[in-house]
């Protein structure tokens, strides 16, 4: 009965809001029906409506879901200072972290549905009735690994919400238990994502030991700034307090990471270029062109020139420390590591192709629309989430006596 | 059209004879009330069957998976469906592999003049996509002196071939012994026969590509679209792992033409080729010519370094 309040109660908060509430609430919706409508289009007529063909057979897509992935890891960085430093101001954002992973792992799955070719085949997945090739294929461990967190956070943020929905403090030692499994769940995700490109010795640009390290520093690096961005907009919007010590502390977090993460990248290059064999080829494509085309050399470029100035302005710390020179490094350094970890990574792992045939790829304006739809549904989902979490953290959503009607039944 | 017109149509042929204007209107008008009334039956709304077939592929169960009498109805729905879909009736066989037998390929790179003779067989004979041009086999064109991929052409088109100082190497599915693709594939759509053939379900494959991305060797193509051949092409002798039409979203290759090779018959492409550059057989048996070239001639396979073990292999005289 007080879980049916509490729905109940949810959903009236979710109905209550101011204009610029619905106006953003409307224009999410919107964009994701366009989605919809073009997703719709490729179902029909097949996936040659996208840019991908044989020798490019994954792309924005599966760019964006390797991101993203990435982002709902990150959350950990919330999870990690709230749990086991036992930080109070980080205990006050902690679920609105574990909102914005359900919602990243939400997307991250919609772009792995949308390059299904055969969607409604999906069920082939389940245990039992499908055929699942686990342990051997990497995409199953995926699948069981994002299911799975996308469970655990789910559960704890309703299960803490819940509690407090009551006015209670969730203490039992269980909780505890499957907060610390989620903290090592969130890298196991990145890293089975990483490992479905590096697992794969025909594609010598992704078949680097160094990949997954990467994949989790760059995480590290565009979760916080997402977080940062996120609280901030939180912050101007709601009366929720959100303590300068989170960000300070994310802003440090994001500032190593980028720093490693850069790492990486030079070191990668030096061992490509050093002693340039035919497995640089997909590098080359990328930075400098191959065979007289190049089409990502503009988007890494620019990627790495965002990430350096974004990790400028976080290593000086009056530019760190300043909320507006802050916001600019963090949407720079989500930008960078967007394009350096999506197309930048995914693209050029099939050029050339493993014969050696250089063929090139670009989104088509229906995989952005699909994709802009995907975008659209996760911001909405961590909008209707948030306020519900903000709504129950401030004090405006408590368990009220059950009215006189529900108790005769 | 209405029903009103239809009855009135009706009524006039009873009580008038049948005038040729009445009667196509009534066809026209039946035609119309039938189709909206029986859309379960056999209109697009179904993807262009049966609303029994239908379900009944939905629910179908991945090859190895199936009983006997499963794999019965799963035959005679694609069948079905290729009688809707082409107007042609097709057998849709399901030979299985015959015992003793693991197949092997080996290429005679001196003798490949780069005609493409087996490229356009195999097209035929595997009711390959003609408008999405898929092909299982691409002959590279090399410069002479080197075997670096990088340096091949795929699309060479001079007036005639072989041109001076190139050579040529068809590459297609090298029916690996260590598949990176079966490994990668999440549902198991895609295993290895007894007889040594890599095959997919292609009504279990899920069309993540998965595989594509893991094959050393560029041999698995998608089905960005719904692959056309024209009903009088197409060839009616299929196998359910072979050369039956195929849906759009899913992976194939070549598959060593599952459908002759199992009757002993020779692939299509070892069959086209004019200049008798392509051997295949049974690599356990002693007395196979396959046996003979492995045993007497200087082979090489592509991308040994990555350990996938190609049955496919290639030499010089």
């Amino acid at each position: 009965m007080q879980l049916f309040n509490f729905i109940a109660d949810a959903i009236g908060e979710l109905l209550r809001g101011s204009k610029r509430y619905w106006i953003w609430i409307a224009l999410l919706a919107a964009l994701f029906a366009q989605g919809v409508f073009f997703y719709i289009h490729q179902m029909q007529t097949g996936l040659v409506v996208t840019g991908m063909s044989d020798q490019v057979s994954w792309g924005f897509y599966i760019s964006n879901f390797a991101f993203f992935v990435g982002i709902g890891a990150a959350a950990v960085l919330l999870v990690i200072p709230a749990y086991i430093f036992r930080r109070k101001d980080f205990k006050h954002v902690v679920l609105l972290g574990e909102g914005l992973a359900v919602a990243a792992v939400l997307v991250a799955m919609l772009f792995v549905l949308v390059d299904l070719g055969r969607p409604e085949r999906a069920w082939h997945f389940l245990p039992y009735f499908g055929r699942f090739n686990f342990p051997s294929s990497i995409l199953a461990w995926d699948v069981l690994v994002l299911n799975g967190y996308l469970m655990l956070n789910a559960a704890i943020l309703f299960f803490v919400l819940f509690k407090h929905y009551r006015d209670r403090e969730p203490q039992s030692k269980l909780y505890f238990v499957f907060v610390v499994l989620a903290m090592f769940w969130a890298i196991s995700i990145h890293t089975v994502t990483a490992f479905m490109f590096s697992s794969n010795p025909a594609r010598s640009m992704w078949h680097t030991s160094l990949l997954a390290p990467r994949f989790i520093a760059s995480a590290f690096a565009s979760g916080p700034a997402l977080i940062i961005i996120t609280l901030s907009v939180i912050r101007k919007n709601t009366r929720y307090l959100i303590k300068q010590g989170v960000i300070d502390t994310l802003a440090l977090i994001m500032t190593v990471a980028m720093q490693i993460n850069l790492f990486f990248v030079g070191a990668e290059l030096f061992t490509d270029f050093y002693n340039e064999d035919t497995h640089a080829a997909s590098i080359r494509y990328l930075f400098l062109g191959l065979e007289g085309v190049g089409k990502l050399q503009p988007w890494i470029w620019s990627a790495i020139l965002m990430n350096v100035v974004a990790l400028t302005i976080l290593m000086i710390h009056p530019l760190r420390r300043n909320p507006k020179t802050l916001i600019i490094a963090c949407v720079l350094g989500f930008l960078g590591i967007w394009i350096e970890k999506g197309m930048g990574l995914v693209v050029p792992g099939f050029i050339p192709t493993t014969l050696g045939e250089v063929f090139e790829y670009f989104p088509t304006s229906i995989e952005l629309a699909i994709a802009i739809g995907i975008w659209s549904f996760g911001m909405l989902a961590f909008t209707l989430l948030a306020k519900i979490i903000i709504g129950v953290e401030l004090g405006q959503l408590r368990f009220s006596k059950p009215e006189p009607r529900s108790l005769s039944d | 059209m209405s029903e009103k017109k239809v009855k009135k149509t009706r009524a006039d042929d009873r009580n008038s004879g049948i005038s040729r204007r009445s009667f196509m209107q009534g066809v026209g008008a039946v035609g119309a009330v039938t189709a909206a009334a029986a859309v379960a039956a056999s209109t697009p709304a179904w993807g262009g069957q049966s609303m029994r077939d239908a379900f009944g592929s939905f629910f179908q169960d991945q090859y190895k998976k199936m009983t006997p009498e499963e794999i019965e109805a799963a035959l005679a729905r694609i069948e079905r469906k290729a009688k809707r879909r082409f107007g042609v009736d097709i057998k849709c066989a399901n030979t299985p592999p015959i015992p003793g037998v693991v197949f092997g390929y080996a290429i005679n790179i001196s003798k490949c003049k780069g005609y493409r003779d087996c490229v356009y067989a195999c097209v035929e004979e595997n009711n390959l996509g003609r408008d999405s041009q898929m092909q299982y086999i691409r002959v590279l064109e090399m410069d002479q002196g080197t075997r670096k991929l990088e340096n091949s052409e795929h699309y060479y088109d001079p007036e005639e071939v072989p041109r001076e100082g190139k050579y040529y190497m068809p590459v297609q599915c090298m029916q690996c012994d260590n598949p990176p693709c079966v490994k990668a594939c999440p549902v198991e759509a895609t295993w290895q026969e007894p007889d040594g053939i890599v095959v997919i379900d292609y009504d279990w494959c899920i069309g993540c590509r998965m595989c594509m991305s893991a094959c050393p060797y560029w041999a698995r193509h998608f089905n960005w679209t719904t692959p056309e051949v024209p009903a009088e092409e197409l060839n009616p002798v299929t196998h359910y792992l072979g050369n039956r039409p195929r849906p759009k979203g899913v992976t194939e290759k070549c598959h060593f033409c599952i459908q002759r090779t199992r009757k002993g018959r020779l692939p299509a492409c070892a069959e086209a080729c004019p200049n008798g550059a392509r051997i295949f057989g049974n690599l356990l048996d002693p007395d196979s010519e396959i046996r003979y070239v492995l045993e007497n001639k200087s082979v090489f396979r592509l991308k040994e370094d990555l350990g996938t073990e190609p049955k496919f292999w290639y030499f010089a005289d």
